[in-house]
């Protein structure tokens, strides 16, 4: 082994440092599916009529499909068949059912999310962010919400949302990842315990980022949560949601939903800063993260932009994707996806082109190192209708090491000829030249590594709110390190 | 008076890179002050010499000896050897995309701070000390918001690494072809940097397929290289003579260097 090559591999070492368990009473159901669990689901949270009917809808078909032909196969990652028997479906920290206010809030629970970088009290709080906190099966705090409040901004967990709002939610739950979607989305909507719901209403400018933090902590348990976005007419909102989980060495299903609609002339930008535990070098444990996230261009000029850095999870398969319907309508995708040991990601994303004139760009960015193998897999669809229509795809992969893999399956269906599709890829390696004028200059090759990976990255982080940004740089940092071999 | 110790002395110097040796004995001493230059056909092993002396690893060093002001030069990794105080301006410079060209600039001299135990630049003062040696060679600042070497024209290229170099302040500076690429006015900007680089703490050893860099930086000191070995050294006026004779001609002579002729020829 070249000399470069151990001291990338000597640095790779490194602790998931989010990986502690916090000790925490908890009130959990017992492990298993059926009916009856989603009945009690329910009726812990206390549930209008129309969810559970929802729930058992979606249970029943999710039955159907798991009779038939069961989970997906068609994504490039393998894992040993998972037994949606032994999962436990709801685990809450035991406290009053719903804090009215941050004092009520058990103190650890409150130090856990100070330890992840996320303080919830009034004094400490991230100044220009509004923090959702979410962890295991439920919501434990929400910053500024009053504050959002004065400008007619609701933001709360999504059980509160039931409780306080649900017109909206009947409204719009479902309205864009219906219950049938597809398996896992499925079985969110018979199970789904938690998670964040915010509409802005029309006219109106979100003064603040506002995000979502979610922390899986219970063993045995899957995380299953929901968040649900409506901007109304000629609203703006800029939101982001980060991820982490204990280190075990057993895997933990996360499926979750996100769901946004952009009326006329609105724009949401949503963030992912996914960094759920990788599981170790082996490929022991790590978090399953099968997320089905999507956003619907409802309204004219309206415009939806995912962004995405990926780092964690054993295996990522996710599609944020952009339905275009109103007319002039914009989707984007920005992902930085890196596959590190023996994680697997699928991922990438579907432009749906309905409405005239709609546009979409996608910029995909992989970095495969150890044995990682990293997937982009995208759909651009241009229909009859959706005259005018453009899109750009670019998807760059770059590898670390002989051992890892990267793989593009782009699907491009263009059915009119009036639209414009171009798709561009490349695939590269870090180079031992570029690695060599670095360390000609003075710079280590752990350093060079990590400043070549991050340039290779960079169009896509300008797309991060400030702060973000800088952390997006420092985890891929941590994430690569000991990454060539 | 005994005589001082060269900055840089090389003795017996043999490398190969996929298992063919490159250079097969060269001896060389460089002082403090001097500007050396080495010329000689391709394929004679100037650029492998350059980059043996700059550390990288592709080139396996089989014998010999490389002393750095006094200090076993081969026991240190390419970055050891910057912070030593060796520069090598690369025939072929690098692109970095995605990372701003005076980014990579401050990080590749802070790290050299560092190490070396300085304290490290912060942005203002950073950007001061390279805004003024970017007027060395002519460089607008359009340059600075760029990705490093990413999209520049060969002649631009060029300018960035004798900008580093005026940047980094090495002791020891390798400039590798620094001249192949350039038309007429940027051999002469990049020249006029160069000689206003040079200094009597400072040594260069001035790599070139023409003599016609030799009449802007004008060498204490000409070798020619040949099939991986010194042949023949001389004055200023070596590199005249080849220029008139062409390399057949000079290789064929007798050398100067006393070594270099004494293994029959293969």
């Amino acid at each position: 082994m070249s000399t470069t090559a151990k001291t990338v591999e000597a640095a790779v070492n490194r602790e998931y440092e989010w990986g502690f368990v916090t000790d925490i009473e908890a009130d959990a159901l017992a492990p298993g599916l059926n009916e009856d669990i989603i009945r009690l689901i329910s009726s812990k949270k206390n549930e209008p009529e129309f969810m559970l009917e929802w729930r058992l809808r979606a249970y029943r078909h999710w039955v159907k499909m798991d009779k038939g032909a069961g989970e997906p196969r068609w994504a490039n990652v393998t894992h040993p068949p998972i037994d949606y028997q032994s999962i436990v479906y709801y685990s809450a920290p035991k406290q009053s059912m719903v804090p009215g206010s941050l004092e009520e809030v058990d103190p650890k629970l409150l130090q856990t999310f100070e330890k992840l970088g996320i303080p919830l009290g009034e004094q400490k709080r991230l100044t220009g962010v509004a923090v959702d906190a979410v962890f295991d099966s439920v919501s434990v705090a929400t910053t500024f919400k009053g504050k959002l409040a004065e400008l007619g901004i609701i933001f709360c967990s999504f059980s509160e949302a039931v409780q306080h709002h649900p017109d909206l939610i009947e409204t719009y739950l479902g309205s864009v990842v219906p219950y049938t979607d597809n398996f896992f989305a499925s079985l969110n909507s018979a199970v789904f315990t938690d998670g964040s719901f915010c509409y802005i209403p029309k006219g109106v400018r979100c003064p603040m980022e506002l995000s979502t933090y979610f922390r899986i902590n219970a063993a045995g348990s899957g995380q299953f949560e929901r968040t649900l976005i409506v901007a109304d007419e000629g609203s703006y909102v800029s939101y982001l949601e980060g991820c982490t989980a204990p280190m075990r060495d057993e895997n933990q299903l996360h499926a979750a939903v996100v769901e946004l609609v952009a009326l006329d002339n609105a724009q949401i930008k949503y963030a992912t800063i996914q960094n759920w535990y990788a599981g170790d070098q082996e490929g022991r444990g790590g978090i399953y993260n099968f997320v089905t996230k999507r956003g619907k261009c409802v309204g004219r000029r309206s415009k939806i932009s995912w962004t995405q850095v990926e780092t964690g999870s054993a295996i990522t398969w996710k599609y944020p994707s952009v339905i275009l319907q109103g007319d002039d309508s914009v989707g984007e995708f920005h992902s930085v996806a890196l596959t590190n040991n023996y994680q697997q990601a699928d991922t990438g994303t579907k432009m749906i082109h309905i409405g005239k004139n709609t546009r979409s760009t996608i910029l995909s960015k992989g970095i495969s190192a150890g044995h990682g193998q990293n997937t982009y897999r995208g759909l651009v669809k241009i229909q009859k209708g959706a005259t005018g229509s453009r899109n750009y795809t670019q998807c760059d992969s770059l590898l670390l090491g002989q051992r890892c893999g990267a793989h593009t399956m782009p699907y491009i269906e263009v059915k009119n000829t009036s639209s414009q599709v171009e798709h561009e890829a490349s695939t590269s390696k870090i180079g031992e030249d570029q690695l060599f004028y670095c360390t000609q200059r003075g710079i280590s090759e752990e350093d060079a590594v990590s400043m070549i990976v991050n340039g290779f990255c960079r169009e896509v982080f300008k797309e991060l709110p400030m702060e973000f940004a800088v952390e997006a740089q420092k985890l891929l940092s941590v994430s690569l390190e000991g990454s060539i071999g | 008076m005994t005589r001082t110790e060269p900055m840089l002395r090389v003795m017996d110097l043999h490398a190969k890179v996929a298992g063919k040796e490159i250079l097969r004995g060269i001896d060389l001493e460089v002082g403090a002050g001097e500007v050396h230059a080495i010329m000689g056909p391709n394929g004679s092993g100037k650029s492998t010499f350059a980059q043996v002396l700059a550390g990288r690893e592709t080139f396996e060093v089989t014998k010999g000896e490389v002393l750095y002001q006094g200090k076993d030069l081969l026991a240190l990794s390419p970055e050891e050897r910057a912070v030593a105080g060796i520069f090598m301006a690369f025939q072929y410079p690098v692109e970095i995309p995605g990372v701003g060209n005076l980014y990579f600039l401050r990080t590749a001299l802070n790290a050299l701070r560092k190490r070396r135990g300085e304290e490290e630049l912060d942005a203002m003062d950073f950007l001061a000390l390279a805004k003024e040696r970017m007027k060395l060679v002519a460089m607008d600042e359009s340059f600075t918001g760029r990705s490093v070497n990413e999209g520049f024209s060969g002649g631009e290229k060029k300018r960035n690494e004798i900008f580093q170099m005026a940047v980094l302040d090495p002791k020891l500076a390798i400039l590798d072809e620094t001249d192949s690429g350039l038309d007429i006015d940027a051999l002469r900007t990049v020249a006029s940097g160069v000689n206003s680089l040079r200094s009597k703490d400072r040594a260069m050893i001035v790599i070139t397929h023409y003599q016609r860099l030799l009449e802007y930086i004008v060498p204490d000191r000409v070798h020619v290289m040949g099939s991986g070995r010194i042949v023949r050294s001389g004055g200023r006026e070596l590199a005249l003579e080849l220029e008139q004779k062409g390399y057949a001609q000079v290789e064929g002579r007798p050398t100067v260097s006393g070594r270099a002729g004494g293994e029959a020829a293969q």
